[in-house]
């Protein structure tokens, strides 16, 4: 489908120079950083599982004993396994244990060969947990099969009790989805730990924990080999956790997840330095999962308008490409996001919805492509509502989108109701029925070819800028989703570290 | 003509239009079952022009049918915009005539709720519809605090700035948060200041009662519709002596 636009391949190579050349200050950044997730993170994959008495998770007991002693610039692997030796303790978990107690001291070995050894052996072993479960996705892919049709279909559920949500994750893989994603509770992104357990209170989303990530994996396994295609579950590595629960998305065989390189910046006041080290960390850990990643860029757009703002997204999605390939993602996990979000009273809106759709394919051929429906301009009135996403169903057939996200009519009204789904693939199933293969006749004139080539202008206009400025300083401007979010604010700061001369992360040492 | 009945195509008809679902499997009996709640909800005669099975117990239907019931639109209680509607201009001037300064307002979501479509649309100089937001109002300060405020953090910011008025805006509605965080602020409020120096409350979201405003303790409540020029006359209203 390449080659629509007449998109001038220097151009476009220019763009991407660009990106590069924005994102590297923060690559150094991240690299040079860590934060009390990205050392939790490695705790858990070390093996430290469960909690205290109060749910707080003993990797974040272990993590806060070591800092409060030797700090947290030497990654906490050395100083932890040096203790277990010192302690003649053999299980991370009761070290955990025993320094919440105050019954372990942390020091830093003068020779830290023998103690990183150590770290190195036990997270290599939850390493290998995570490759032999994406080699059991591929062994129950090649059984059960992929999604017929592209774009994969993607519904969304949102109890708040995940033994209400299995049932509904189940019929709705059923009734045609290939991808289910529980949503979050609100307000999970801004806790600074991984809640434990099953979970069955939340608003207007479920916890993402270990175990309601295990239940829903195996309930959908089940689905799968019932419908005969293997149904991928989707979550989210996002908020101030991003490091751990990508890590235990690994752990449970999740297949997508939400991480954006800014979305917890721009819409949750999250320290832009604690993002970009733990987005680097849980991209790595995505990359050896072979999780498929979903960028948010259709956020910008219902802050921003969407015709003002529509080259942020490009920008956006050239950023997030480059920060993903520099931690190991390949093309084919890199699910970017964009959305149908130009205001339906605009005369040309559905045109210019194709050119800005037709766009990110073109840029970016080997990615899915990430696909999201209106939000912005649903009102209530469900009947226009629903043709809306006819035409969002029909731009995503035509511009060949790689996962849609199934639009309701009952946006901004309720959370989906059983006959809101039922309505929405119907919708959906009518569309890529009736014109999936429309873009075989479809070849977009002037005006297209034209907006399209003039939001990539405006795209490298904004990243000269970006580039002149520092990307922190852009962000700290607004420049994106019009948010203003410097770099010494926002949540999260006080849970970052610089790297000390000595610092050694085990797990990034393995990923490498 | 203040009784009313529903129109269909005909003065007087009382057809109106209903969707739900049954959680039986659809059959005959489920059929008779659907027309049988739309004749318990009032609608005589009832016509089914629709049923779909979903998945396994569960028929969806759309029924059309008559209602006998008349509605009085005098008996209709409502909150009757009480306040002359005012252009920017006249805003403007009243708040310079009025207070002599500029008129303090302090905007967030708060809670868990990270919505800031409402707040956005009423502060934000883009605005909404064509109507600017009220950054654009020379004479209002405009403090948006943006989403996942906490009460203390707004609290805070509101007597920092010397807030006039507060904005809140709440979208999210699951087990009644929006109401539940609207009381919460109110009375962090009143706690905190004496009632002479508390600023205006007001709270809005698509899914709010208007009427609630005394039982939540704020002032004011906008619902679904608001536009940046309504609140703003409102503020001029309650804070700088009205336009005369």
């Amino acid at each position: 489908m390449a080659g629509k636009l007449d998109l001038d391949a220097a151009v476009v190579a220019r763009a991407r120079a660009l990106a590069a050349r924005a994102g590297q200050p923060v690559v150094d950044l991240a690299r040079s950083h860590t934060t009390v997730s990205v050392e939790r993170a490695v705790l858990r994959l070390a093996g430290v599982t469960g909690a205290d008495p109060d749910g707080i998770p003993w990797v974040n007991r272990l993590v806060d004993a070591v800092r409060a002693d030797v700090g947290l610039g030497h990654g906490v692997a050395v100083p932890v396994f040096h203790a277990m030796e010192t302690a003649g303790v053999e299980d991370v978990t009761v070290l955990a244990q025993k320094a919440a107690a105050g019954s372990v001291r942390f020091t830093m070995p003068a020779r830290p060969a023998k103690a990183r050894q150590r770290a190195r052996r036990a997270t290599a072993a939850g390493l290998k947990t995570i490759d032999r479960r994406r080699a059991e996705r591929d062994r129950l892919i090649k059984r059960f099969g992929d999604p017929k049709q592209r774009p994969w279909i993607y519904l969304i559920v949102a109890t708040g009790d995940i033994y209400e949500d299995i049932p509904q994750a189940q019929a709705a893989a059923r009734a045609g989805a290939d991808v289910i994603a529980v949503i979050r509770s609100t307000g999970q992104s801004l806790l600074d730990y991984v809640p434990e357990g099953a979970t069955r209170e939340g608003f207007a989303g479920t916890y993402a924990t270990q175990e309601n990530f295990r239940l829903m994996r195996a309930a959908l396994d089940e689905t799968s080999k019932e419908v005969g295609r293997y149904v991928r579950l989707t979550n989210y590595a996002s908020g101030l956790c991003m490091p751990e629960i990508a890590t235990l998305a690994g752990l449970q065989r999740l297949d997508m997840m939400l991480n954006d390189s800014m979305y917890g910046i721009l819409f949750r006041d999250i320290n832009p330095i604690r993002t970009f080290v733990d987005q680097r960390f849980s991209r790595q850990i995505h990359a050896r999962a072979g999780i498929i990643i979903n960028t948010g860029e259709d956020n910008y757009l219902t802050t921003a308008d969407a015709v003002d703002a529509a080259h942020t997204v490009t920008v956006s999605q050239l950023m997030n490409e480059y920060f993903a390939h520099e931690a190991g993602l390949a093309d084919w996990q890199l699910g970017l996001g964009h959305a149908f979000e130009i205001n339906p009273d605009l005369p040309d809106s559905f045109r210019m919805e194709l050119a800005h759709a037709l766009l990110a394919r073109e840029l970016f051929p080997d990615a899915p492509l990430k696909w999201m429906p209106p939000t912005k301009h649903m009102t209530g009135d469900v009947f226009r509502g629903n043709l809306l996403d006819g035409f969002f169903n029909l731009a995503g057939a035509l511009t060949g989108q790689g996962i849609l996200l199934v639009g309701m009519m009952t946006e901004a009204v309720v959370t989906p109701w059983i006959s809101d789904r039922d309505i929405a693939l119907q919708n959906v199933r009518y569309v890529l029925n009736g014109a999936g293969n429309l873009h075989e006749d479809f070849t977009p004139g002037p005006f297209i070819r034209g907006r399209a080539n003039q939001v990539l202008s405006e795209a490298i206009d904004l990243l000269e800028r970006i580039v002149d400025d520092g990307m922190l300083n852009a962000i700290a401007d607004g420049t994106f989703g019009i948010m203003k979010r410097p770099a010494d604010r926002g949540k999260g700061l006080d849970g970052v570290a610089r790297q000390d001369e000595d610092y050694y992360n085990p797990v990034t040492e393995g990923l490498a | 003509m203040s009784i009313v009945r529903p129109y269909g195509d005909t003065t007087g008809d009382g057809m109106v239009q209903l969707s739900f679902t049954l959680p039986i499997p659809h059959d005959k009996r489920a059929e008779g079952a659907a027309i049988q709640l739309a004749n318990k909800m009032g609608m005589d005669p009832a016509m089914l022009v629709h049923a779909k099975p979903m998945g396994d117990g569960f028929t969806f239907f759309v029924v059309y049918g008559k209602v006998a019931h008349l509605v009085d639109t005098d008996k209709v209680q409502v909150v009757e915009r009480d306040f002359p509607l005012l252009s920017a201009k006249e805003v403007n001037a009243a708040i310079k005539r009025g207070l002599r300064r500029r008129l303090n307002v302090v905007g967030a979501c708060i809670g868990t709720d990270a919505h800031t479509v409402g707040i956005d649309a009423i502060l934000n100089l883009k605005g909404i519809a064509g109507e600017k937001g009220l950054e654009y109002y020379s004479e209002l300060s405009v403090t948006n605090m943006g989403a996942q405020v906490s009460v203390p953090d707004l609290v805070e910011t509101a007597r920092e700035r010397k807030a006039d008025a507060v904005l809140v805006s709440q979208v999210v509605t699951q087990r009644d948060a929006h109401l539940q965080n609207t009381r919460a602020m109110s009375a962090a409020f009143r706690e905190a200041l004496p009632a002479g120096k508390r600023p205006l409350l007001i709270v809005g979201g698509p899914r709010f009662d208007e009427l609630m405003a005394p039982e939540l303790g704020v002032d004011r409540i906008f619902s679904r519709g608001t536009t940046p020029r309504e609140v703003a006359s409102y503020l001029v209203h309650a804070l700088a002596g009205g336009s005369k």
